[in-house]
């Protein structure tokens, strides 16, 4: 199947579209080329692309919605999705997954009450399965948004996201 | 011109020709999937592969333009290689689904997995499964079987400019989707199904058809479409007695492959169960209907009608026929309310939409009809839409208008008060005030007579009473006309020197222009700005009415008309009276008869007696529909021709049933005079007769026989007394038809009307002065209120609304109210 991209209601209904038209004006004659910047700054504003803001988008720019969101749903950067404020990534890369990934993912999906690609109800937290990290001599690793927490065990994991 | 070797053929080509086209030109075959003559190349496909001697890999040749001594092979070992390999990979993510597939037999990649010998693919399915989707009315979506040819997203943003549909995702998943893969009618689509049209596959296709037969068991039958002015060609798909699908052809006009919603999709009404199948009578409105036999029916029509004809006279009865109706249907109610009747007491609904575009145009160049064809559109450089929502109305003339703007560059113009799906094309939308059509116009002449823009050589020489309009305009400089219209006075001033710049300026205008009690000035106003500009005469220029039903111009044409007979020959001109009377045998009424709404008006007065009406529903459609009925309740007898027991049909004392258009020959008059070949394509219901052979019988009946074989034989009597169809008859009129004025059986048809003279001389320019409507806002009344017209139906919905598909498009109506009156009140 495609990629999920069924908006949630309770992140798009109250989606404030000022910093949206804010960065729509710095394009008042925009051409479709300024379109890959256009998102990638509402990506950075939202932390994701909210519906509402697409159609202001093509309110804007005239590119058509369909176009909108052919391109957006392309590159791997763009998540229609409302995002958590933070992002776990949980490494499952062979040395984690050796020392354990698999108790960690378990005990953070129990926590968190989300599947991985998912994100918590208040938003706080999207949790993603990320292949390795690049510190395979920390393992087992998980990042929450850029910090690096290493030696992990399933409790330790689970008490550091009360530091969000 | 360059020239190239392919397959060993020398080949002469455009040098913006691609490899492709010169191969096509050449006779020589080479296999596509992503091509479509009308859109742009994408070479997404690579089906069309050839060698190119000198270039490094293979070419796209659907894409690849020719050059000079290029040498090309097209059937090669490699290039084979490559084709086979490509279907095998397309294969690969394909169902192997052609046992149920209703695309089997018109499939392209299955007759080049044929053609090519593939059997199997050895590579394994990537891409997953998905569930074929059949939520959308009309349009059956298996994106399982898309090969991502993406005609479909090109046609929908080349030829509809709808942009429903785009690649979404990536990779393998990469599929098809509207935004946010919403339901089509959410995602903007208007349902044309042109992009079903093209799709190469069963990734897309027409639920109404699926599963009622194959391609090869159907006869194919060319006809004209009912819905609307544009009378699209159309191609029936005929199985058993039943049209189960609806195409078009890609090369033949004014449509040439397009086709709205209606057109396409609206097949299905003709058998709604509610069909009328049995002659019905009573002797009065307030008894039930009794079936009875057509002998009985028409004996007693008859009857009735010559004992009203003798004991209150000829004025006593009126006839009204249909804009819907054939030429020939026309025709004969014309003649039979003339010759068998005795009056001129004769009209068509056209009296309601068009007339002025008659009585303005006639007044003006001296025929009443559009002065070019539908195709000079897309090459017009400024162009005027007035009055006209077009893209709801004229859904496939908007198709030209948008082409002409987002792909040649035309300039558009759109004097409307909504702000139409147009509006959104347009360099200068004038919104102006309901009802001030007549003042807007005369601010822009006066702009372009002020400014000195006007093409003085051709007021000089091709038009009169130039002075007197001079006169006129000038008390209408911007100011006063903002004042007037509503309309900023830079606007007016922006539209003006835009059009009075070019010699390719073309007005198309719509009922907005013609359902005023001025309608017939706003027409000759329009008719001013052309004169005075020198746009008459040439392509892509003249002025054209959008006509509402299919075929308002053959009813008028036809002489459905209280005053002419055919082509507007006068019923006072003597010779042309005398004519008619030696050719139909009887002396004719020589005083023209009444319009529409005064034979209401002698109704309610007591005065009419009885009416005969063919498929035309007044008591639904007219604005006073109280008047209408409580003038028919009056009349002591109604005969009403018709498919369905429509409101008028409630109050008739005999309803005769009759055929729709897919069950008869004949002819309809487009928009643009081509008059053009109805084929029969499914017999009537059981029970119903033709409206022709009905006219005839009760002719026949009332002592003035009428007998034809065919409704050719109807044409030929037609091409005898009209000199603009002399040259008309049915083998003629074979294939794409032919274009009025035809002078002798050789002329080909006149495409330009009015090109070195008018057809009353020297063009006309009316001195007009802007009057108010009638009724206007008030304290009591304080809204304007105006109706428009809807894509999904046609008139008063009898057929369009008995579609099952576009029922579930489309099945309400609205009021849209400004907020501020809203709030007001
Ligand atoms: S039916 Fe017409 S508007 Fe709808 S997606 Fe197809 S081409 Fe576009
Ligand atoms: S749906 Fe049909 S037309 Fe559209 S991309 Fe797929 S195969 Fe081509
Ligand atoms: S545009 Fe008019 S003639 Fe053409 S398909 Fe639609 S209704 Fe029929
Ligand atoms: S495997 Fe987890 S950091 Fe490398
Ligand atoms: S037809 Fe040329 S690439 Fe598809």
């Amino acid at each position: 199947m495609h990629k999920s991209v069924t908006v949630n209601k309770e992140g798009t209904s109250d989606v404030d579209l000022a910093k949206c038209r804010a960065i729509l004006s710095k394009y008042n004659r925009s051409t479709p080329s300024d379109l890959i910047p256009i998102l990638q700054q509402i990506q950075d504003a939202y932390g994701y692309v909210p519906q509402t803001a697409l159609s202001e988008i093509t309110a804007g720019t005239r590119i058509p919605l369909s176009k909108i969101y052919g391109v957006v749903t392309f590159y791997s950067q763009f998540s229609l999705v409302p995002r958590g404020k933070h992002t776990i990534k949980v490494c499952t890369g062979t040395a984690c997954h050796i020392k354990g990934a698999t108790d960690i993912k378990k005990k953070l999906t129990e926590a968190l009450q989300i599947h991985e690609g998912e994100t918590t109800k208040d938003f706080k937290f999207t949790y993603e399965p990320v292949a390795c990290v690049g510190t395979c001599f920390l393992a087992p690793v998980m990042m929450i948004d850029n910090r690096y927490y290493g030696k992990l065990t399933a409790d330790k994991a689970e008490a550091t996201l009360k530091n969000y | 011109m360059v020239s190239l070797l392919i397959d060993g053929k020398k080949v002469e080509a455009a040098p913006s020709q691609t490899i492709l086209q010169a191969a096509q030109k050449a006779g020589i075959h080479i296999p596509t999937l992503c091509h479509a003559p009308r859109l742009s190349p994408s070479g997404a496909c690579r089906m069309c592969v050839v060698e190119v001697e000198g270039a490094r890999a293979l070419v796209a040749s659907c894409a690849a333009p020719v050059s000079q001594g290029m040498k090309v092979s097209t059937g090669s070992e490699t290039v084979l290689r490559a084709r086979r390999l490509n279907l095998e990979l397309i294969w690969s993510n394909h169902p192997n689904d052609c046992l149920t597939c209703d695309k089997t037999g018109e499939c392209k990649l299955q007759s080049l997995m044929y053609d090519y010998n593939v059997k199997t693919s050895r590579f394994v399915a990537q891409n997953p499964p998905t569930k074929p989707d059949d939520s959308n009315p009309a349009i059956y979506r298996d994106m399982n079987k898309c090969i991502l040819c993406g005609k479909c997203v090109r046609i929908c943003d080349e030829v509809q400019n709808q942009h429903t549909l785009a690649f979404s995702n990536r990779g393998m998943q990469t599929t098809i989707a509207t935004a946010f893969e919403k339901p089509l009618k959410d995602a903007g689509c208007v349902f044309c199904g042109h992009c079903v049209s093209v799709c190469p596959v069963g990734a897309l296709m027409d639920k109404p058809s699926m599963n009622k037969g194959r391609p090869w068991e159907t006869k194919k039958v060319s006809t004209v479409c009912c819905y609307c002015g544009v009378g699209c060609s159309l191609v029936l798909h005929v199985k058993k007695g039943e049209v189960i699908r609806v195409t078009s052809d890609t090369y033949s006009p004014p449509n040439y492959g397009s086709l709205c919603v209606k057109g396409r999709y609206g097949f299905e009404f003709y058998k709604s169960p509610d069909r009328l199948k049995t002659p019905m009578i009573r002797d009065s409105i307030d008894q039930p209907f009794r079936e009875t036999s057509w002998e009985e029916a028409i004996g007693l029509v008859a009857r009735k009608l010559l004992d009203i004809k003798q004991h209150h006279g000829t004025e006593a009865f009126g006839c009204l026929s249909s804009s819907r109706g054939t030429n020939e249907e026309n025709y004969l109610a014309q003649k039979f309310t003339r010759a068998v009747m005795g009056t001129n007491n004769m009209d068509n609904c056209a009296r309601v939409c068009h007339a002025p575009s008659v009585t303005g145009l006639r007044a003006a160049l001296g025929s009443g009809a559009a002065t070019n064809s539908l195709a000079d559109i897309e090459g017009a450089e400024v162009l005027i839409v007035s009055g006209s929502n077009t893209t709801e109305a004229h859904p496939v003339a908007a198709l030209k208008i948008k082409k002409a703007v987002r792909q040649n560059g035309a300039k558009l113009i759109v004097i409307d008060p909504r702000e139409i799906e147009l509006v959104q094309f347009a360099t200068v939308w004038l919104r102006l005030k309901p009802g001030t059509n007549v003042a807007l116009i005369n601010g822009l002449l006066h702009v372009i007579l002020n400014e000195g823009l006007e093409n003085k050589g051709f007021i000089e020489q091709r038009t009169e009473n130039i002075d007197m309009l001079r006169q006129v305009v000038a008390q209408y400089p911007p100011e006063k006309t903002e004042e007037i219209t509503g309309v900023p006075r830079e606007d007016i001033i922006k539209a003006a020197r835009i059009y009075a710049d070019t010699q390719k300026g073309m007005i198309v205008y719509g009922l907005g222009m013609t359902e005023h009690k001025a309608g017939s000035h706003g027409v000759m106003s329009l008719a001013n700005l052309a004169l005075i500009t020198g746009n008459v005469g040439r392509p892509n220029t003249g002025i054209n009415p959008l006509r509402g039903q299919n075929n308002v111009q053959g009813s008028c044409d036809m002489g459905a008309l209280p005053d002419v007979y055919t082509c507007y020959q006068k019923v006072d001109d003597p010779a042309a009276n005398k004519k008619f009377s030696e050719a139909w045998g009887c002396p004719l009424p020589t005083k023209p008869g009444l319009k529409e709404p005064q034979m209401y008006r002698e109704a309610l007065a007591g005065r009419f007696k009885a009416m005969y009406i063919i498929g035309y529903d007044p008591a639904a459609t007219q604005a006073n529909i109280n008047n209408v009925r409580s003038a028919m309740r009056r009349l002591d007898f109604l005969v009403v021709q018709e498919l369905f027991m429509t409101e008028t049909a409630k109050l008739a004392h005999v309803v005769l049933p009759t055929g729709c258009f897919f069950e008869k020959d004949g002819t309809f008059t487009n928009a643009e005079r081509r008059v053009r070949r109805l084929n029969q394509a499914i017999p009537l219901p059981n029970g119903a007769r033709h409206d022709w052979e009905i006219i005839c019988q009760i002719a026949t009946a009332m002592g003035y026989p009428m007998s034809y074989g065919h409704p050719g034989e109807i044409m030929d009597e037609i091409a005898r007394l009209t000199p603009e169809f002399a040259g008309i008859n049915f083998e003629r009129l074979a294939g794409d038809g032919l274009v009025w004025p035809v002078w002798d059986k050789q002329h080909p048809g006149t495409p330009i009307l009015h090109k070195d003279t008018f057809t009353r001389g020297k063009g006309r320019l009316n001195d007009l002065l802007y009057t108010p409507s009638e009724e206007l806002p008030d304290n009591e009344y304080p809204l304007y209120l105006t109706t428009g017209r809807r894509l999904y139906h046609y008139n008063n919905g009898s057929m369009s609304l008995r579609n099952p598909e576009i029922h579930t498009i489309s099945s309400e109506e609205f009021a849209e109210v400004h907020p501020g009156a809203v709030l007001w009140r």
